[in-house]
């Protein structure tokens, strides 16, 4: 390796006594400057999380921004839940009626599609369908916000700004998660029965009960409040990338992007995680 | 540290004899990366006086601002209000001292999904809770008065001018009833006519509630016009500070050439 592959990196601290410049590869300066960036966004994040919960559980409490933003998680994301519901119904009750018919285990459809719907796809798709609508426009809401000093302003004069805007929009995310995938998985099975229906007819009182048959509450509970974790991902992810953002009207862009990429992706992890906690804790 | 009851104490030694300025800023210093904006900047300014500072774009006139009302933190140096030492304060101890302070943004900053009206309800929503719904209705309508815009209460801030806008930001900003006032450039982009009925606007403001204000602007005439004082900024620092007949005065060379190209 030539000399020129080698550049030197300043030390951290150059006045510290005994600190050696050793010459590195170039390629050890954009992977450091990679794990800084890693590591500020990191730390920055945990912050900026910290001075949520602070602003959350102290007083005076920003009820009425609450409810606007429960409204707005909630309330305007219901219509895409529940369609996005009824499509993943219908694909499951395609598939698995097929698998199932190979295997001579037609009987199990109803019990199959339950569970796949409330355990594993409800959850997972409520949760990115959210991220998708919810954290994008947070993300962007906040970053223009931020942008145009409406922020700054809400500062300015003496409101917490992690308060009013942060924590009532993480707080919203937390409680509607779970009661929208309640209206995904209802809009699931009912699709999928239907979609069952229209080949072998089956009244949905039978589909539900051998859907259910079997089955306990620790099966479908932690299945579904998981998804005010999943909230939890979505809501600190938009209003961190918003509110940090920096550059106008690209900065505004790139913020919206991040906020549904990171929060698709910190969600999916966090599923992993969770999956793994709630089948030790209800085995 | 000082107590509740110091800074209370100072306070009324303040509005009694005028002896400790209302804000206070001393050996500011502010860099953003490497670039250093503020280098050791002094400033007071008394209750019911107005500071204008000047300078070239991109001296950190509005930086200043910022650093005084906490949006930003300096490297070093204090920054006092009432005699108290802001550096260091949690948010919600800021904000008891931002309650005190009307802060115009260069841009207004208006909030653009709430109405005119709403928007200068905003402060007093938040911190005159013990105010009824009417109560509130009637003193935005008082404020927006004041400053001209009373009948454009139901727009949004998309729907009226600039100059318009900085009329609305100087009523939200006023909504407090603050003992200090900051403008961050309040005539900037607007035409001579509106700026003209700004900078009155602003006088009479003044005469009428006494207030410490600091004014951040490129125009000269309007600093004249509302201030009692004028600070040039240079490369972070004051050139020079006193009445504009001071600075005709003056033999620095920065500050005859920023009288004859203003």
């Amino acid at each position: 390796m030539s000399n020129s592959e080698f550049i030197a990196v300043p030390p951290i601290n150059p006045t510290l006594p005994g600190r050696l410049n050793i010459p590195l590869p170039s390629f050890a300066a954009p992977v450091m400057s990679l794990a800084e960036d890693f590591f500020e966004w990191f730390g920055s994040l945990g912050i900026f999380a910290w001075n949520v919960l602070k602003a959350a559980v102290t007083p005076p409490y920003e009820w009425r921004e609450l409810i606007r933003q429960l409204d707005e998680v909630g309330s305007k994301s219901l219509p895409l839940v529940a369609m996005a519901g009824a499509a993943i119904g219908v694909i499951i009750s395609m598939e698995a009626r097929y698998s199932l018919s190979r295997f001579g285990a037609k009987s199990m459809f109803p019990a199959t599609l339950v569970f796949s719907v409330i355990q594993i796809m409800g959850p997972i798709i409520t949760g990115l369908v959210v991220c998708g609508r919810v954290g994008a426009g947070m993300g962007a809401e906040l970053a223009s916000m931020k942008v145009t000093e409406q922020i700054d302003a809400i500062e300015a004069c003496a409101i917490n700004p992690y308060r009013l805007l942060a924590a009532t929009r993480i707080l919203a995310c937390i409680l509607m998660l779970p009661l929208l995938t309640l209206a995904t998985d209802a809009c699931a099975m009912l699709t999928g029965w239907f979609a069952q229906t229209l080949v072998e007819p089956l009244s949905f009182h039978q589909f539900i009960q051998a859907g259910f048959k079997g089955a306990t509450f620790s099966a479908f509970l932690p299945q579904t409040f998981k998804t005010a974790a999943y909230g939890l991902v979505i809501g600190l992810i938009a209003c961190f990338q918003g509110m940090r953002t920096r550059g106008g009207a690209e900065g505004v862009g790139r913020a919206a992007t991040n906020s549904v990429v990171l929060g698709s992706l910190f969600l999916i992890l966090t599923d992993v995680v969770l999956v793994k906690f709630i089948l030790v804790v209800f085995p | 540290m000082a107590t509740a009851f110091d800074i209370a104490k100072m306070q009324e030694r303040t509005e009694q004899d005028g002896s400790v300025p209302v804000v206070a800023v001393e050996n500011l210093c502010k860099t953003f990366g490497t670039l250093k904006v503020l280098d050791g900047i002094n400033l007071s300014v008394n209750r019911g006086e107005t500071l204008a500072v000047l300078g070239r774009s991109g001296t950190g006139k509005s930086v200043l601002l910022r650093l005084i009302i906490g949006i930003e933190t300096p490297d070093s140096g204090s920054v006092s209000i009432h005699g108290q030492n802001i550096a260091g304060l949690a948010l919600d101890q800021m904000g008891k001292i931002r309650k005190k302070i009307g802060f115009l943004f260069q841009h207004a900053a208006l909030y653009d999904s709430l109405t005119i009206a709403e928007n200068v309800a905003f402060p007093l929503e938040h911190h005159r809770r013990e105010m009824s719904r009417s109560e509130r209705g009637d003193r935005v309508m008082q404020l927006l008065d004041e400053v001209g815009m009373k009948g454009d209460f139901e727009k949004l801030p998309s729907d009226i001018s600039g100059g318009m806008q900085k009329r609305v930001g100087l009523a939200r900003a006023l909504a407090l009833e603050p003992e200090i006032l900051l403008l961050d450039e309040p005539t900037a982009g607007l035409d001579p006519i509106s700026s003209g009925e700004i900078d009155d606007l602003v006088l009479k403001l003044q005469r009428e509630h006494q207030m410490a204000s600091i004014v951040v602007t490129h125009d000269m005439h309007s600093a004249r016009t509302i201030a009692d004082r004028l600070a040039l900024l240079d490369q972070g620092n004051v050139v020079i500070e006193g009445k504009f007949e001071d600075l005709q005065q003056s033999d620095i060379g920065f500050v005859n050439e920023f009288l004859k190209q203003s």
